[in-house]
């Protein structure tokens, strides 16, 4: 491999370390009570690919159901406590936590050249706090289900649902608190504990991506937890303010809501783009095209993506002016995901490309993500907005940026870091099959809900007109393509754990701070104090001599 | 392949609009992601690792480019929306003369009050090539009116008056759907849009009309004197309620000194919740008929304001 980084790029090279941070302590409460992210790290993991787990069963549901137009399988009531569990379980317990939550713990205190987060025993607070929040989920689960949509509006939620809507509402309240924790952590991280050497300029992108979360988490989920208070005081006792009976305003809800629940989305999403960074460079072996700008943002990302919550709300009576500019600002944000995506495109050019699954992935997701943004841009047009609203159109949208950009991402990042988190290899033939199923699955599924939302088949349809019942089935059965490539991936990288060929510090040949510790790293990460003494991407050219006679 | 695109043709005009609207910005988002795609594709397999290619004078970034290629389709962009935001402009402002047909949703159905006194549940009769105004409120949760064919949706929230106007110019029946989640059988809550021939809707309208129903604001007026409201608005002499004849659009000064038209929403407030705008010169002591009127009631209520004012500021009685 001769794309190996220089061997000047740390001054302190890290020597034989100690035992790893899976073999220091063996017991139960070596794990439960531990204070090293990179512990807090997997126990997020096991946490979250359990709710993964659940919420897809519901999505399964929903898709067998949706095989007939008078949906067989479940009563009216059912299929609408499926979608709600379905979206509650998969946006609060897996998108939102997913990415920061494991592979932000695991990798930014080794990516700064930190021995730990600023806030150790905090972090293994979030955790409990999520594992709280996600057994009185459970609870809805098992009690019967909440039947409000995840999006819980009012009066709906409020006065008429007759599902376990407050015990929903305190899963997410408590969840939040999680959320705050963990931003404030990373925030504190990114600023206290970089190693000597380790500027702004130095920070890998996928930090800067975390700070850009980070920075929402503390923001706006506070907003989120205040508005869904409100929702239970008034189920509870009757206070009037979405009411409009009592005298509140049934569109004060969507505001507050979509206040939070938009740079949400961006919380979802802008881990994911610093994952797809890391990807892009180390596969291309080359530094990222315009790092400023992929860096800045995803800063600009987070700040716009607070201004454009009313977009949601283009047929809800508020006003045309609002509309007009929150339509405007909606564009305005599409500017900075659109450089990225260039960047990483200009990134491969003159490259050293590996074509190893993660590239796959990172490719998936590019893809993806821009079938996602344009067609965002389309629900951002106030005219299309008003007949694709409440459609398949917007689910077809937002799956893409959701399911196709976060999850592919995690995916992608979990093939580029298990060397690194489990010290083992897995079969790179299966995982770049895994990455082409999935790229395929989820196109048939997802792509036919595009054409039935433009047709007019609304959204949380449990009865829908017969015309659309062919789309439905390709959908469907689509489904079952994409269950199959996240399934693969459970089994050859389990395998790899106990047969796994044992990897080496750096098996990519990457120049990031986390490959220069061993794999898996040891408890305190670094031997010796890392020095840091040049930028995050700098590859030597390879093949120096080599010209172009193809 | 019309299984696959039962791609149903627009029947307004409008909605012809935001079909080639979609379509001319369905093309430019291909024309903007293809070279990604490709480029992408180009790129790591020309570059891949195995291959000897020159990969001398690699770029690192370039303002230019970077700004070029994010300033460019921005702009491209932009085109559409204006061109959007007009269309949705033209969707907020119904004619002077288009006929209001009010709606009252309620979980789950669709209630339909057109002006001459005909009621429907669910389908919906509208003659072709004439301007309709749907005024629509909610009983309970929110809902959304959507008419595929016409292209056009609006939420339906309790406590507010929407509006929404479209003029079909094919007949036809078209659906009529629900669009924003409102409990059990969200679903199920919809019905036709069935757009007539105007001799056939006015057979249609004669045969509902006939059997001695009155018309809203005939229902509203008789609801205004049974419910006594004659009993304090017609003496206003005393000072002791504003007069309401001619009410309708006026503009009122409000005890705090602000001025509102006196539209749909305004008089509805002024029924449900009369303290929140106390008219200038009175005193807030009209007890709320939030628990007593329906939203149809007043609904009606508000059709007969709309529609019998007189010279002598007392209001005219049927």
């Amino acid at each position: 491999m001769n794309a190996e980084p220089p061997k000047d790029r740390f001054q302190s090279p890290q020597e034989d370390s100690g035992p790893s941070y899976l073999r220091a302590g063996h017991t139960l409460r070596s794990w439960l009570l531990t204070t090293d992210h990179k512990r807090i790290a997997i126990l997020y993991l096991f946490a979250i690919s359990f709710f993964f787990l659940v919420g897809a069963i519901a999505a399964a549901l929903i898709r067998l159901d949706l095989l007939t137009p008078a949906g067989d399988l479940l009563t009216n009531d059912g299929y609408n406590r499926a979608f709600s569990l379905h979206g509650i379980i998969m946006v609060w317990f897996f998108l939102i936590p997913s990415i920061p939550n494991t592979f932000g713990n695991f990798l930014i205190p080794l990516m700064i050249g930190a021995r730990d987060l600023a806030f150790p025993r905090l972090n293994l607070l979030s955790w409990y706090i999520y594992v709280v929040a996600g057994l009185v989920t459970l609870y809805v689960v098992l009690g019967g289900g909440v039947d409000t949509g995840w999006t819980f509006y009012t009066p709906l939620s409020s006065v008429y649902a007759n599902g376990a809507v407050v015990a929903a509402i305190l899963a997410v309240f408590i969840s939040g608190f999680s959320s705050i924790l963990t931003g404030l952590n990373f925030i504190v991280t990114i600023h206290k504990l970089r190693a000597p050497g380790m500027t702004w300029g130095r920070l890998p992108l996928f930090c800067w991506s975390h700070y850009a979360t980070s920075i929402i988490f503390v923001l706006a989920t506070p907003v989120l937890a205040i508005t869904l208070l409100l929702v239970a005081a008034e189920r509870l006792i009757g206070i009037g303010v979405f009411d409009p009976d009592l005298g509140g305003d049934p569109l004060l809800f969507q505001h507050l809501f979509w206040f939070y629940s938009h740079p949400a989305v961006y919380i979802m999403v802008l881990p994911a783009l610093g994952v797809i960074s890391e990807l892009i460079t180390c596969a291309a072996h080359k530094r990222i095209f315009g790092y400023w700008f992929v860096a800045y943002a995803s800063i600009a990302i987070a700040v716009i993506g607070f201004f454009v919550w009313g977009h949601h709300m283009f047929v809800s009576g508020q006003s045309f002016y609002a509309s007009a500019v929150f339509s405007f600002l909606s564009i305005a944000v599409a500017v900075p995901s659109a450089i990225k995506v260039y960047n990483w495109t200009a990134t491969l050019y003159k490259g050293d490309v590996e074509l190893s699954a993660p590239l796959l992935y990172a490719l998936g997701f590019i893809g993806l993500f821009v079938a996602g943004g344009l067609t965002g841009l389309m629900v951002a047009m106030l005219a299309i907005d008003v007949h694709v609203h409440d459609t398949y159109f917007v689910v077809a949208h937002f799956h893409y940026i959701m399911v196709g950009g976060t999850v592919t991402a995690f995916f992608g990042a979990m093939h580029y870091w298990w060397p690194k988190i489990t010290g083992r290899m897995y079969n790179e033939n299966l995982a770049r099959a895994s990455a082409i199923i999935i790229l395929v699955g989820f196109n048939i599924t997802f792509f036919p809900l595009f054409v039935m939302g433009y047709e007019g088949m609304p959204r949380r349809y449990h009865v829908y007109p017969e015309q659309f019942q062919v789309l439905q089935v390709i959908a469907s059965s689509g489904s079952a393509l994409l269950a199959l490539g996240y399934l693969l991936p459970v089994f050859y990288l389990g395998w790899s754990l106990f047969r796994g060929e044992r990897a080496t510090a750096n098996p990519w040949g990457a120049t990031g701070l986390e490959w220069t510790t061993s794999s898996p790293p040891p408890k305190h990460n670094f031997v010796e104090q890392p020095v840091v003494v040049r930028g995050p991407y700098d590859y030597p050219l390879a093949h120096p001599a080599s010209r172009d006679n193809g | 392949m019309s299984g696959f695109f039962p791609w149903q043709p627009a029947a307004s005009a409008y909605g012809r609009q935001i079909d080639l609207l979609a379509a001319a910005f369905g093309t430019m988002v291909w024309l903007l992601a293809i070279p990604v795609f490709v480029l992408m594709a180009v790129f790591a397999w020309r570059y891949r690792r195995t291959r000897e290619v020159n990969r001398q004078n690699r770029p690192n970034g370039n303002v230019w480019v970077e700004a070029s290629w994010s300033v460019i389709p921005f702009l491209m962009i932009l085109v559409f929306y204006v061109w959007a935001t007009s269309l949705y402009l033209d969707l907020r402002q119904p004619p002077e003369d288009a006929v209001t047909i009010d709606v009252v949703a309620k979980q789950w159905m669709w209630k339909f009050q057109h002006p001459e006194g005909a009621r429907e549940i669910n389908d919906l009769h509208v003659p072709v090539g004439t301007p309709i105004k749907l005024v629509m409120t909610s009983q309970d949760v929110i809902h959304s009116l959507y008419l595929p064919a016409l292209r056009i949706k609006q939420d339906v929230v309790p406590g507010r008056y929407s509006t929404l106007w479209f003029t079909a110019d094919r007949a036809g029946a078209y659906p009529l759907r629900c669009a924003e989640f409102c409990g059990a059988d969200h679903s199920v809550m919809g019905g036709k849009l069935i757009v007539m021939e105007a001799a056939d809707f006015a057979a249609w309208q004669a045969a509902h009309n006939g059997n001695g129903a009155l018309s809203a604001a005939e229902r509203g007026a008789r609801l205004y004197r049974t419910s006594g409201c004659a009993g304090c608005h017609d003496r206003t002499q005393e000072g002791l309620a504003p007069a309401l004849s001619d009410i309708f659009g006026r503009q009122v000064v409000l005890a705090d000194g602000s001025r509102t038209r006196a539209d749909e929403q305004y008089l509805r407030d002024a029924i449900m919740l009369p303290n929140k705008q106390v008219v200038a010169g009175f005193r807030g002591i009209m007890p709320s008929y939030a628990a007593s009127f329906s939203a149809e009631e007043v609904a009606d209520l508000v059709a007969f304001l709309k529609s019998a004012p007189s010279a002598d500021g007392r209001i005219a009685q049927p």
